[in-house]
């Protein structure tokens, strides 16, 4: 019975890796930009399902994180962009010469700062709280905080990160042309071949042994300290692939769009990356992908046409998914469908044995 | 010497708005274990009941009465928020007990939709509520002016929290949040309705936020999202002071207001949020219970 779940989930994954790498035929241009951007929020809600479904831990600071990884990628094609001048906001902003901190991203190996930055931010705060024991809703509360810090930093500085309007006027990516269609389709295609390999170490991670440790944590921390594992340990990992993980959704996420701004790392979008994982179905991965795509499509489908309804829509969804289905959608799904399998099976009048249901993970 | 003597009243009164908002979410989370993150939204709620009062009375009363209405708005804008406390605790928040993180996304699915109906009934932009007359001007002490309209803010806040004590530590009612608080097995087990105790505290607790929103639109305009830019804030002094005690919301109010006031005067405005929260993270590190909290030897709960 286990064999055949696993296997159905990874093949529910292939299915929509698949759908997507066919989405191109089908869709306009601009659907498909749309789409590559969805993408990266897939990548952040697998991060975000990681630490707070499987976990328990509910960090509400996770667009910093996005955010971090998103500025890193941004400073890098700001400086293609200039070509060796100084970026346009700095000069505005009566800057003379590159800041210090920007002096490494004019080589593409500054990159890695796109996974470094959120990772070490991510370990220093988990460090100190996780050690401290600081958990449940202070630590939420904590996440919160930190997205405030930034935000108001980030708006700040202005000679340094663009304030407001954050950073944008991207015109190439590693000598390629952001306008061009080939480009497009090419950032498209990396952003689900970083959707596949975030999903293959998430994936690794929860079926094995960390992965058990993890649901222990998040069903019974006290527990699992009596059994002799110290969960501090656990928990800052988690947190740190988690924010290393929403660094490339954000550098997935740059080019793709062509700004980022601090309104990507504040508190609403970053409660808005928990609530995609919440009606797509927290602890599942799988859930996480169909949920942050689905949500952000009706999101742009009914707020371009009707914003306020967008509001109540998305408040009411909050609301609904948190009271009466929990597990989300894919939970959903796996409660109805072993009965309604067993109810076709029966009316076939195949077999009068009973199939033993698959019972939903019981909520933490 | 002057400037540092004003500065510090004003980081008063912001502290004094602090602490009525956070009254109500430390004595809910402290009773519920419930996170109510649509709180900001009652302060929003008692503003807009306070505009409302105003229009009425611009309206329909002779002008003369105008300058009363501010003496009607502070229990208008309480029982309003109050009656959607209530209303929202029987529909949303009892099925949220013990399961804290699902209640802070469930309420701020609230708050979205809050937010929205208020943009709805009164528009996005922001509106004016006038002070009342005898609120304008200020009172002149030693060369300093001190702000009519701060100075009874102040009072409005000593005598709030004057209720609260009377209530909480002098009434039979509060005797019963009390003991709900502590142990809500065994004061069940006594006949207690706690259930009923919860629904009234929580709607109490609101009450009290639509009375700082009620104070806030005194100072400025107010608009549909009002309470997100307080709401942050009043959690950061819920866990500062500690969970469920008078004081330590007291004390938390007190120095994330005065904070808040005094680093955006010695930095620049931007920094000053920045410098405090930092340092509300660095000092819950070593006090991860807050300033003042409940000692119990109960393992806690996950």
């Amino acid at each position: 019975m286990k064999k055949r779940r696993l296997s159905s989930n990874v093949l529910a994954f292939c299915l929509v890796v698949a759908a997507l790498c066919a989405a191109p035929l089908f869709l306009s241009d601009f659907r498909v930009n749309l789409l590559g951007k969805f993408i990266s929020f897939a990548i952040l809600a697998v991060g975000i399902d990681l630490i707070w479904g499987y976990t328990g831990i509910l960090s509400l600071g996770h667009g910093v994180f996005f955010g971090l990884g998103a500025y890193a990628m941004g400073m890098y094609l700001k400086l293609e962009a200039s070509g060796g001048k100084l970026p346009d906001f700095m000069s505005w902003s009566g800057l003379t010469h590159l800041p210090a901190i920007w002096a490494p991203f004019a080589h593409p190996a500054a990159l890695i700062f796109v996974v470094l930055l959120p990772a070490g931010l991510a370990f220093l705060l988990g460090w100190l709280t996780f050690k401290n024991r600081i958990r449940g809703v202070y630590f939420s509360i904590l996440s919160q905080a930190l997205s405030i810090i930034f935000v108001v930093l980030f708006i700040g500085q202005q000679a340094y990160t663009g304030g407001t309007n954050g950073i944008t006027g991207f015109t190439t990516i590693f000598g390629a042309p952001l306008i061009l269609d080939e480009t497009r389709l090419a950032l498209y295609y990396a952003a689900i071949a970083l959707l596949v390999l975030v999903y293959g170490y998430c994936r690794f991670l929860v079926t094995h042994r960390i992965g058990r440790i993890l649901v222990a944590i998040r069903d019974g921390e006290n527990r699992v300290r009596f059994s002799g594992y110290n969960p501090t340990g656990y928990k800052i990992f988690v947190y740190v692939s988690s924010a290393a993980i929403a660094g490339i959704a954000g550098a997935v996420f740059v080019p793709q769009v062509g700004i980022i701004s601090p309104a990507e790392m504040g508190i609403v979008p970053s409660i808005e990356m928990v609530i995609w994982v919440a009606i797509g179905g927290r602890g599942t991965l799988i859930g996480a992908i169909l949920g942050a795509i689905l949500v952000n499509a009706l999101k742009s489908g009914i707020s371009e046409s009707f914003p306020e309804v967008w509001s109540y829509f998305i408040g009411i969804a909050f609301i609904v998914f948190v009271l009466f289905m929990p597990m989300g959608l894919v939970g959903e799904v796996k409660k109805w469908a072993p009965r309604l399998y067993a109810r076709l099976h029966r009316s076939a009048g195949a077999s009068g044995e009973d199939k033993s249901e698959v019972a939903s993970r019981p909520l933490a | 010497m002057d400037t540092y003597i004003l500065q510090a009243f004003n980081g008063l009164s912001v502290s004094s708005i602090f602490m009525l908002a956070a009254l109500g979410l430390a004595i809910t989370f402290g009773l519920m274990k419930v996170i109510n993150m649509a709180h900001g939204e009652f302060i929003m709620i008692g503003a807009y009941a306070a505009y409302l009062v105003q229009k009425i009375f611009a309206n329909y009363l002779p002008a003369g009465l105008f300058d009363v209405y501010f003496i009607f708005a502070i229990p208008a804008a309480f029982l309003l928020a109050g009656a959607m406390g209530y209303l929202l605790e029987r529909t949303v928040i009892r099925h949220l007990y013990g399961r804290p993180l699902d209640s802070i996304l469930a309420t701020w699915g609230v708050s979205l939709v809050l937010q929205q109906l208020a943009r709805s009934i009164f528009g996005a932009p922001n509106v004016d509520v006038r002070a009342p007359g005898f609120l304008s001007g200020s009172l002149v002490l030693a060369g300093l002016s001190f702000p009519y309209k701060r100075l009874f803010i102040l009072l409005l806040v000593t005598a709030c929290f004057a209720a609260v004590y009377g209530l909480l530590y002098r009434s039979r009612y509060g005797r019963k949040i009390r003991a709900v608080m502590q142990n809500r097995a065994m004061a069940a087990s006594l006949g207690l309705n706690t259930r009923r105790i919860d629904a009234y505290t929580f709607a109490f607790g609101s009450g009290m936020a639509g009375i700082a929103g009620a104070a806030l639109s005194l100072l400025g305009s107010i608009g549909p999202t009002l309470g997100t830019n307080y709401i942050v804030d009043t959690f950061m002094v819920v866990v500062l002071g500690g969970v469920g005690t008078l004081a330590g919301t007291i004390a938390g109010g007190f120095i994330i207001g005065m904070g808040n006031t005094s680093f955006e005067f010695l930095t620049d405005a931007s920094l000053g949020k920045v410098i405090v929260f930092t340092l509300v993270i660095l000092f819950l590190q070593w006090r991860p219970t807050g300033l003042f909290s409940v000692k119990s030897r109960a393992l806690d709960e996950d």
